[in-house]
């Protein structure tokens, strides 16, 4: 079983890549099934089905979606197996930017859009510098240059990645990123991941309403950037 | 920069699924040939082919050569090797960034030094009325300035043995500056355009119908006649239009 994480801004155009995708593999006679992890709602897995390919919908609701979708990557892979699949594509919500869901043995794809601009890619964090494949999208939006210049700014940030340009309506880019899908690694047993998730345990994550500091206990930074741990 | 003598475009499929009447169409180095064709009969679409190197695995299943060979997928993505400079219909920047900044770092990605942005800024200011400085930001320049730019930008910094060229005469800069700026020497040229004299100054020209290839014409003795009457209308029309654009009164008829 070969795991694919696919992580993104939101709107960048994941699901639209990974729909062409599907269709590249099962022209390759490869077997993906799909997880669709959102926070409150989705019509994605429709979308899917119509491609006639296992697919379930993971919503995390109020739990941090990249967490969500960490936590259950054991259930994920055991139902993938059931449904007799050989590669697993799990399309994560890509909200905050600071996870990046991705365990060592996966084959980590950040689907990043270029009209977010060159510094876009300084700004995703480990979702993109972890990433083993980023796949730019939009690239019809913008002049050659501008692509040139993104693609260079991708690779001062994670210069061991390959890039592949996609789009989500022609379909472009998706054979390209299923063959890398086919030469990609096995899953493993005790998989870790390849970045820390934050460091977040306070007194909002536990339901909290009110705004002021003093209502505050847990690991908290200020705008100074001091970070303090405050409570019992 | 690596060479390319010879461009092969392997017939596809039209937008009904049908095979395209022209099967096969081979461009050599030193040629400027025109796609030509209503909107929306997937002239763009021809030129995305040849950009991305297709093998198949676009909508119309065009396959593209180099030399006759299946060009390598270092050279599909790679702007060091990359073979192919493209000027697309966008008229705007979105990077949030100043021209030099912008032009350094294009420069870095095409693995040239960065002197060459002065070059590409004085040829810019060639081309259209209101310069354009180093300084400004990208997202402010107008249509005409940024199409001038992205022109020079070709011309100096992606300068590659194919160019593809969407409308240039889509932006009120000198279309025919520009288009013998993008041509340079020894280059496979292909230029997608409405205008007839830019049509006619190429040496073929293939016409598309319901996106696929339904013809291809060479520039007749006449043509290039009616190609040079055409060069003097528009000579005519450039002056006009400076000097309405210098806020001068027009005096004489042609």
């Amino acid at each position: 079983m070969k795991l694919v994480v696919i992580a993104g801004t939101p709107g960048a155009g994941k699901t639209s890549v990974l729909m062409h995708t599907v269709k590249s593999l099962q022209r390759m006679e490869m077997k993906p099934a799909v997880v669709k992890i959102d926070c409150l709602w989705t019509e994605d897995d429709s979308r899917f089905q119509r491609l006639n390919v296992p697919v379930i919908v993971g919503l995390a609701r109020d739990m941090c979606p990249d967490h969500y979708s960490i936590y259950n990557v054991d259930d994920m892979l055991s139902w993938a197996e059931e449904q007799d699949a050989d590669v697993l594509l799990n399309e994560t919500a890509g909200l905050c930017l600071r996870c990046a869901p991705y365990p060592d043995s996966c084959l980590a794809v950040c689907v990043i859009d270029v009209t977010t601009g060159p510094n876009a890619p300084l700004k995703v964090g480990p979702l993109l510098t972890t990433a083993d494949v980023a796949v730019v999208t939009k690239g019809d939006m913008v002049s050659q240059a501008e692509r040139e210049v993104f693609r260079e700014r991708i690779l001062e940030t994670n210069p061991r990645c390959r890039i592949v340009e996609a789009n989500g309506l022609s379909g472009k880019g998706a054979a390209e990123l299923a063959e890398i899908i086919r030469e990609g690694p096995e899953v493993k047993e005790d998989m870790v991941l390849r970045h820390n998730p934050p460091l977040a345990i306070c007194t909002l994550c536990t339901g909290e309403l009110r705004v002021s500091k003093e209502h505050h206990r847990g690991v908290l930074r200020h705008l100074d950037g001091f970070m303090e741990y405050t409570g019992e | 920069m690596t060479q390319a003598h010879q461009l092969t475009i392997l017939g596809g499929l039209d937008k009904d699924g049908n095979p395209e009447e022209v099967e096969r169409i081979e461009i050599f180095r030193g040629e400027i040939v025109g796609i030509v064709g209503p909107t929306g009969s997937g002239k763009s679409s021809f030129i995305g082919d040849i950009e991305q190197f297709a093998q198949g695995d676009t909508p119309s299943c065009r396959t593209i050569l180099i030399d006759g060979e299946i060009p390598g997928s270092e050279m599909r993505s790679d702007p060091r090797r990359k073979l192919i400079a493209q000027l697309s219909q966008n008229m705007h920047f979105l990077a949030d960034m100043t021209v030099e900044d912008f032009l350094k770092m294009h420069a870095k990605s095409r693995g040239k030094p960065s002197k060459v942005v002065a070059r590409v800024i004085e040829l810019a200011n060639t081309l259209t009325g209101e310069p354009v400085h180093p300084e400004h930001h990208l997202t402010i320049l107008s249509g005409g300035q940024s199409r001038a730019l992205m022109t020079a930008d070709i011309a100096v910094i992606s300068d590659s043995p194919i160019v593809l060229i969407d409308e240039i005469e889509n932006a009120g800069i000198k279309k025919k500056e520009a288009l013998e700026l993008l041509a340079g020497e020894g280059k496979i040229v292909v230029v997608v355009t409405h205008d007839p004299m830019l049509a006619l100054m190429t040496s073929r020209r293939i016409v598309m119908k319901n996106g696929g290839v339904c013809k291809l014409i060479d520039t007749s003795t006449d043509e290039r006649r009616v190609c040079e009457d055409l060069s003097r209308v528009d000579d005519w029309l450039m002056n006009l239009r400076e000097t309405i654009r210098r806020g001068e009164v027009v005096e004489a008829a042609l």
